[in-house]
């Protein structure tokens, strides 16, 4: 291929000390959350190629077939062309809602179709119920890790956030109750409860049937909004399926957010969002002040593949894949963390949530392994306070079994020097025992998870 | 004139050089030179062979372009460059060796101690723990001795957070440094050949005192220029940043940090490639000098070609 010159364009003059001062001056209050760090430059070099990466969320896209995916934009380009090149209605095309309720019919969803709205991304979804639901100063009540992705959405709306402890079967509705008694007490009502019920990003735990009815309860007795993302539901490797929320609760007091980025890619931008109607009508406005409507170019091509009818097999196809790396992980893990590390065994989705012990800060564990060229994301992302320091996110659907074994490997090594050094430091045998517990204090997590600050061993 | 622009590479500080270099590039072509962007990587030396620039400019931060690594290269293949030798680089990068040679010119730096980690591992250094805590105070500060940024930089407020800030500070280098926690005002001196640009001071919002990642965030911390002081605090400062830039050897330029406590000013480490984004000092001080990012880049530029005109 020849090389185009790039066009000619304006050379922007420095910018001086006094022209930081004129912006500064003119931006918005909520700038002022959002945070740009040291930790995200280092996140940054995470790509470079040598980098074993096991800190992305990405799905296998290298198996989607090549060949039809070729064929269904030919047919686009020779059948609709003028149509797939237009804007297209805010709320999406009918057909692309069609598709929507055939993969929530899939994880046994009843959806009426005027419910839904396509938008770009499950992330917009994010923003858009925030727009519509969140003036600054409201509380949003989310999971203890919650999905990393979702906090810069909050910070930008001014919410102030708070989260509720996980264990192994999700958020703790316990926990929930008790700071939903507390908020009332103090004259607060909490504007909507984010969670991701299935498969949790970062955490990779499911909520248990039991919890999931008791918030769908809560929901209604308190007159909230639960907002239950679900991009993973589809993907489970073992266990039986979980009712989603907005099937327990029927739709009145749940919006649910879905994807078609994890079963189909993340490279259309194409989510959705199903509210009531008069949430709707407030989202499809704030959709409209947002970017009119979604790409409709990619809304063919879903229109397109799902006419094959085989989108059903390639999710299984995923699935077979997903579900040996997953075990190719937690086998890699069991080999190669110390005896005081836990992590959690998803029983589908994309991550595993690992927690090492309480003296070692996975934001500095990073730079070492980025040394070693491998890396995970620092727990911390996950929460709004300094809790998560010892805890990390690892990735095993966007890279081979010989990665993962050979990433895990890393990044135990590395892990093994610290605790060896620590050993040194304290003359203690910290890396044999797993810290004590106190599960009866109010607030406390419980295991897997374990609080920054808390006195190992 | 063709003006190599080196920058990037593999330190944790990869993206704020991109920044530096990108800066820099553009200032290098309104002046009207040919530029050579660098990605430092494995080709380095081929590179500069085939390019035959001039001059190279080093927008390196961090391990590998700051510590004198790059700079020895560039001495043996007879490129003139910009900042400090090889020599200046390889001590400023170490803060342990700074301190050293800062303190044997007689200069005020807080007291320290400087560990590696096989002091730990093999020779029972955490039985001196004890006494070398007792001797530097509480709070102290634990930082990894080659590092840039805050990363890795913690406070232990009480004996039983050491252990764990070291664990951290370890994890960037395999020294660090244990050193006395000094209370006053965080000033800058940009040096520039060698002349002391204004001061700068970042003052940190309040709460934000004991977080260095506040140090990295615009909005978190204020930085004034030049700082508010009276005329013998600008001169003490003025004195201890010279005095410490000739200590250690350096040329072209360098930033030396200091905390100005109320017995006077201390040193705390000179980095030899400073910032040089939007929102770095250096530029800032320039800027209070009355010089653009384009004067700046070209007299640095004189500076590495003509060190005897400086």
């Amino acid at each position: 291929m020849s090389e185009v010159p790039p066009p000619p364009h304006r050379r922007r003059a420095h910018t001086s000390t006094r022209d930081l001062e004129r912006y500064a001056g003119l931006f918005a209050e909520r700038t002022g959350v959002m945070r740009s760090s040291a930790m995200r430059d280092l996140m940054a070099i995470t790509a470079r190629p040598e980098v074993i990466s096991l800190a992305g969320g990405l799905p296998d896209t290298s198996t989607f077939p090549s060949k039809s995916f070729a064929a269904q934009m030919t047919r686009i380009a020779q059948e609709s062309a003028a149509e797939a090149l237009q804007y297209g209605p805010t709320e999406g095309f009918e057909e692309t809602k069609d598709c929507i309720v055939e993969v929530m019919g899939a994880e046994g969803m009843l959806v009426d179709p005027h419910d839904v709205i396509v938008t770009t991304g499950g992330q917009q979804a994010i923003d858009l119920v925030c727009k519509t639901l969140v003036d600054p100063g409201d509380v949003v009540i989310c999971e203890a890790p919650t999905y990393p992705g979702a906090v810069p959405v909050f910070c930008s709306y001014q919410a102030e956030v708070v989260q509720v402890e996980c264990d192994e079967d999700g958020m703790r509705i316990d926990e929930l109750e008790e700071l939903l008694r507390r908020l009332r007490q103090e004259g607060r009502r909490p504007k909507f409860i984010y969670s991701v019920p299935s498969f949790q990003n970062p955490a990779g735990v499911t909520m248990s049937l039991e919890r999931r009815r008791r918030l769908v309860e809560l929901a209604r007795l308190h007159e909230l909004l639960v907002v239950e993302d679900n991009p993973y539901g589809l993907l489970r490797y073992s266990g039986e399926p979980l009712p989603p929320l907005y099937q327990l609760d029927g739709g009145d007091f749940v919006i649910y957010i879905g994807t078609f980025s994890k079963i189909l890619s993340p490279g259309i931008r194409l989510g959705w969002a199903v509210a009531p109607p008069p949430v709707m009508e407030k989202i499809v406005l704030g959709k409209q002040a947002a970017d009119l409507c979604t790409s409709t170019l990619t809304q063919y091509f879903v229109r397109e593949y799902f006419a094959e009818g085989r989108w059903r097999q390639y999710v299984a196809d995923l699935v077979e894949i997903y579900r040996g790396r997953r075990d190719t992980m937690i086998a890699a893990l069991r080999e190669h963390f110390p005896a005081a590390a836990t992590w959690t065994e998803p029983h589908g989705g994309l991550f595993i949530w690992a927690t090492l012990p309480d003296y070692i800060d996975t934001g500095d564990l990073l730079a070492k392994a980025l040394r070693a060229d491998v890396a995970f994301v620092p727990g911390q992302a996950a929460y709004i306070d300094d809790r998560g320091t010892a805890s990390m996110r690892l990735n095993f659907s966007g890279v081979s079994d010989e990665e993962i074994r050979e990433g895990i490997r890393r990044i135990g090594a590395v892990i093994a020097e610290q605790v060896e050094l620590y050993e040194a430091l304290t003359g203690e045998s910290a890396g044999g025992a797993a810290p004590a517990r106190d599960d009866a204090g109010a607030g406390e997590n419980v295991l897997p998870f374990r609080k920054a600050g808390e006195a190992g061993g | 004139m063709r003006v190599a622009v080196l920058k990037g590479g593999r330190s944790l500080e990869r993206n704020v050089s991109l920044r530096s270099g990108a800066r820099v590039e553009d200032a290098v072509e309104r002046l009207g030179h040919d530029v050579v962007a660098l990605d430092v990587g494995v080709d380095l030396v081929k590179r500069l062979t085939a390019e035959r620039p001039d001059v190279a400019f080093v927008a390196m931060h961090g391990v590998g372009g700051e510590d004198g690594t790059v700079q020895e290269l560039l001495e043996i293949l007879g490129i003139p460059f910009t900042g400090p030798g090889a020599a200046a680089c390889a001590r400023c990068m170490d803060k342990a060796l700074a301190k050293h040679a800062i303190r044997e010119e007689g200069l005020p730096t807080p007291d320290w101690f400087a560990f590696n980690s096989t002091a730990f591992r093999e020779l029972g250094a955490a039985d001196a723990l004890g006494r070398l805590e007792q001797s530097l105070g509480f709070p102290l500060v634990v930082k990894p001795s080659r590092g840039g940024s805050s990363l890795g930089v913690k406070f232990a407020g009480a004996p039983g957070e050491v252990p764990q800030a070291l664990v951290s500070a370890f994890s960037y280098d395999d020294r660090v440094l244990l050193e006395r926690f000094v209370d006053g005002r965080e000033v800058a001196v940009s040096v520039l050949g060698e002349e002391a640009l204004p001061i700068v001071e970042a003052i940190p919002a309040q709460g934000d005192r004991y977080d260095f990642e506040a140090r990295y965030e615009i909005g978190r911390t204020s930085f004034t220029c030049p700082a508010d002081l009276d005329d013998a605090q600008r001169s003490a400062i003025e004195e201890a940043a010279l005095a410490t830039y000739r200590a250690l050897g350096c040329s072209g330029f360098a930033r030396i940090d200091l905390i100005l406590e109320a017995g006077g000013p201390q040193v705390l480490e000179a980095n030899a490639i400073p910032g040089l984004t939007d929102t770095s000092l250096l530029p800032q001080a320039a800027e209070a000098a009355g010089m653009s990012f384009e004067q700046l880049v070209e007299r640095i530029l004189d500076l590495a070609l003509k060190p005897a005109a400086a």
